[in-house]
């Protein structure tokens, strides 16, 4: 599992004064669900193209399927699949014909093209629509086109810049289990940019977090909130039946618990601040001493707040620069 | 395209996808059915004077029927190749004003360069293609003229003659190829495809008709009066003229075109008495007349081959951006 596909060290990325990507270091596993976050002008999409070649580092260097992208970005780019934020079509031609001729550039032999672009339009759930011209296309659609034309080529890497910018909820979702789903079936290492939290909450296995041009933390959803927010990570609210007199005469013994760090009751709720989750323990505890509980109520950090804990770090400085240098 | 010997390669596919879009396209259509039009229009003068200008025993070339089948005019309008002169450079510019531009307009440059090929072979397939559709077009035309002359004519065709046209062809393709690869650095160098055509056109519209008038008014303005000069000095003041307009590619195109069609043409600067003395009126072998025109081919394929560098330069390591 311990094998990273994706190797950058120290890629740097300046234009002009300003420096879009800053001494970048990720590795990224084989077959997992990396999701690369930030705020728009961030320097995603920068490292993504260094990632594949198409603009050359300042500095560092960015390893792909063990091919150093600058240097050797053909080998890179027959195993790995890239969606463009914007990705375009051949206006003129029908699906079938945009994805064919892809198929055809990959070298995919044509005896084999017609069965297997059949199989990924049928994977993407466009066979219906496969001899409509992509200008008919709708955004959602041509996001689901543009995935097929990844996976026609057999990928080992799928690179995916904002693939759910400007689709609508429901398209969003099944975009993102289709990844998903195609990600665990085929082992495929997937590496997803965007500045939508919920949507790489859905599906990442682990997430960095980017501003300006820096990865300021990385590691799974739990791991990042408990770096964030350390002792603070769990809050567990529990509702009884029968109001709860202040001062609340079980409060000093909860207070020992090692876990908890602060206690608020509010007439018959109570919330509890913790490292670690205690939920269980505590409902026995309160169950044990005869209280009724009513509801019980766990409450994790999700990404939003993660990432509005980065943010305020951040805002003071300004955001001139957001996509200017595009 | 069965066989799997015959895997034609990422290149081979752009060629072919490439030439499918020009062929489908309309703007293409247009200028051949403008370029077919004035091929008409010039053939059916060029019959109807043919007689006279076979009947022209005054004329050394009055004997290559065909030729004169290219070049006979009643001045109603101008023979084929002066047309083409003008016309060549909107075709070339037509087929690669957008090349680079609107593939990275619409977002479909990021997707092709994110496929396993080299940046060179999308500005080649560009090139070769539009160049592939050209020479069709231009070879069938010329084929078209000798079939229809034999037809109607029954005169045999001289192995020269058939030499000529060909070369005529070929200048046709190489000055059109110019024209292409200029228009596809504009495409390049610009971000919108209306900027880039219309550069090009400036620049075709500049050469065609200012350059001339502007080498006229900065050579008047320091030339002494011819009556004051002796023969030498004027001969040396004629050749400046004739080579500053040669910088003009619609320049070195007729002549070299004016050359191979007319085998009378011997020289294409002045030439004094003592040079004309003892020569003969007669038309050039075809050797001679390729050696006269040499310096303006490689001219054209020196700048067609220079535009196509600076193409390669600006584009090969540019960040492609959607």
């Amino acid at each position: 599992m311990k094998d990273p596909i994706i190797q950058l060290k120290g890629l740097t990325k300046q234009y002009g004064a300003v420096k879009a990507v800053d001494g970048l270091n990720l590795d990224i596993n084989k077959g997992e669900i990396f999701g690369l976050l930030g705020p728009n002008g961030a320097g995603k999409t920068t490292t993504i193209l260094m990632m594949l070649g198409l603009t050359d580092p300042t500095s560092g260097t960015a390893f792909v399927c063990g091919h150093n992208a600058t240097s050797n970005p053909i080998s890179v780019k027959k195993k790995v699949g890239y969606m463009p934020d914007s990705v375009g079509f051949y206006d003129n031609m029908t699906a079938l014909e945009n994805l064919v001729y892809i198929g055809r550039l990959n070298g995919v032999p044509e005896n084999e093209l017609k069965k297997r672009s059949a199989e990924v339009l049928e994977i993407v759930g466009l066979a219906a629509d496969q001899h409509k011209k992509t200008s008919a296309f709708s955004r959602g659609m041509k996001q689901r086109l543009g995935l097929a034309d990844v996976l026609i080529k057999n990928p080992e890497v799928i690179i995916l810049d904002e693939p759910t910018l400007g689709i609508d909820p429901t398209g969003v979702r099944d975009f993102l289990a289709l990844i998903k789903q195609l990600s665990r079936q085929q082992g495929l290492t997937v590496l997803l940019s965007s500045h939508h939290l919920h949507h790489v909450q859905q599906v990442c296995d682990r997430v960095g977090i980017f501003v300006k041009g820096q990865l300021l933390a990385q590691g799974d959803i739990g791991a990042l909130s408990g770096q964030l927010f350390g002792a603070d990570s769990h809050v567990t609210s529990i509702r009884v039946a029968q109001p709860v007199s202040q001062p609340w005469q079980q409060e000093p013994e909860l207070q020992a618990w090692e876990a908890i760090t602060q206690i608020r009751i509010h007439e018959n709720e109570l919330e509890f601040t913790s490292s670690r989750d205690v939920t269980a323990a505590l409902v026995r505890f309160l169950v044990g001493k005869g209280y009724d509980v009513i509801g019980v109520n766990q409450k994790n950090y999700g990404l939003d707040d993660i990432y509005q804990k980065y943010f305020e770090s951040n805002s003071t400085k300004n955001t001139s620069y957001e996509k200017s240098i595009s | 395209m069965k066989s799997q010997s015959l895997d034609p390669g990422p290149f081979g596919v752009m060629i072919h996808k490439e030439i499918a879009d020009h062929i489908r396209s309309w703007r293409f259509s247009i200028l051949i059915a403008l370029i077919v039009l004035t091929f008409i229009a010039a053939m059916y003068v060029s019959l109807a004077n043919i007689k006279s200008a076979i009947g022209n025993t005054k004329d050394p070339d009055h004997l290559f029927l065909y030729l004169k089948l290219l070049t006979t005019t009643d001045n109603s309008i101008p023979p084929f190749h002066v047309f083409l002169s003008f016309l060549a450079p909107l075709l070339g510019i037509c087929l690669g004003f957008d090349a680079v531009n609107s593939e990275q307009n619409s977002g479909t440059l990021t997707r092709l360069m994110a496929q396993p090929i080299y940046r060179d072979n999308l500005l080649l397939a560009k090139f070769v293609s539009a160049l592939v559709i050209v020479s069709g077009l231009f070879v069938a035309l010329a084929l078209l003229m000798i079939g229809g002359g034999l037809v109607l004519t029954g005169v045999r065709m001289e192995p020269q003659e058939l030499l000529r046209i060909l070369g005529f062809i070929v200048i046709t393709i190489v000055y059109v190829a110019f024209w292409l690869s200029l228009s596809i650095v504009l495409s390049i160098l610009f971000k919108q495809a209306a900027t880039s055509a219309l550069t090009a056109i400036g620049i075709w519209l500049f050469f065609t008709i200012f350059y001339q008038i502007v080498i006229n008014l900065i050579v008047k303005s320091f030339l002494p009066d011819p009556a004051y000069l002796s023969q030498a000095e004027i001969i040396s003041y004629n050749d400046l003229i004739l080579n500053l307009q040669r910088i003009a590619p619609n320049q070195l195109y007729s002549d070299a075109v004016t050359t191979l069609l007319m085998p009378s043409v011997r020289s294409l600067g002045p030439v004094t008495m003592e040079q004309m003395a003892g020569a003969i009126p007669a038309p050039l072998p075809f050797k001679e007349s390729v050696m006269i025109v040499w310096p303006q081919v490689s001219g054209l394929m020196a700048s067609t081959a220079g535009c196509f560098a600076f193409a390669y330069y600006f584009f090969m390591r540019r960040e492609i951006r959607s």
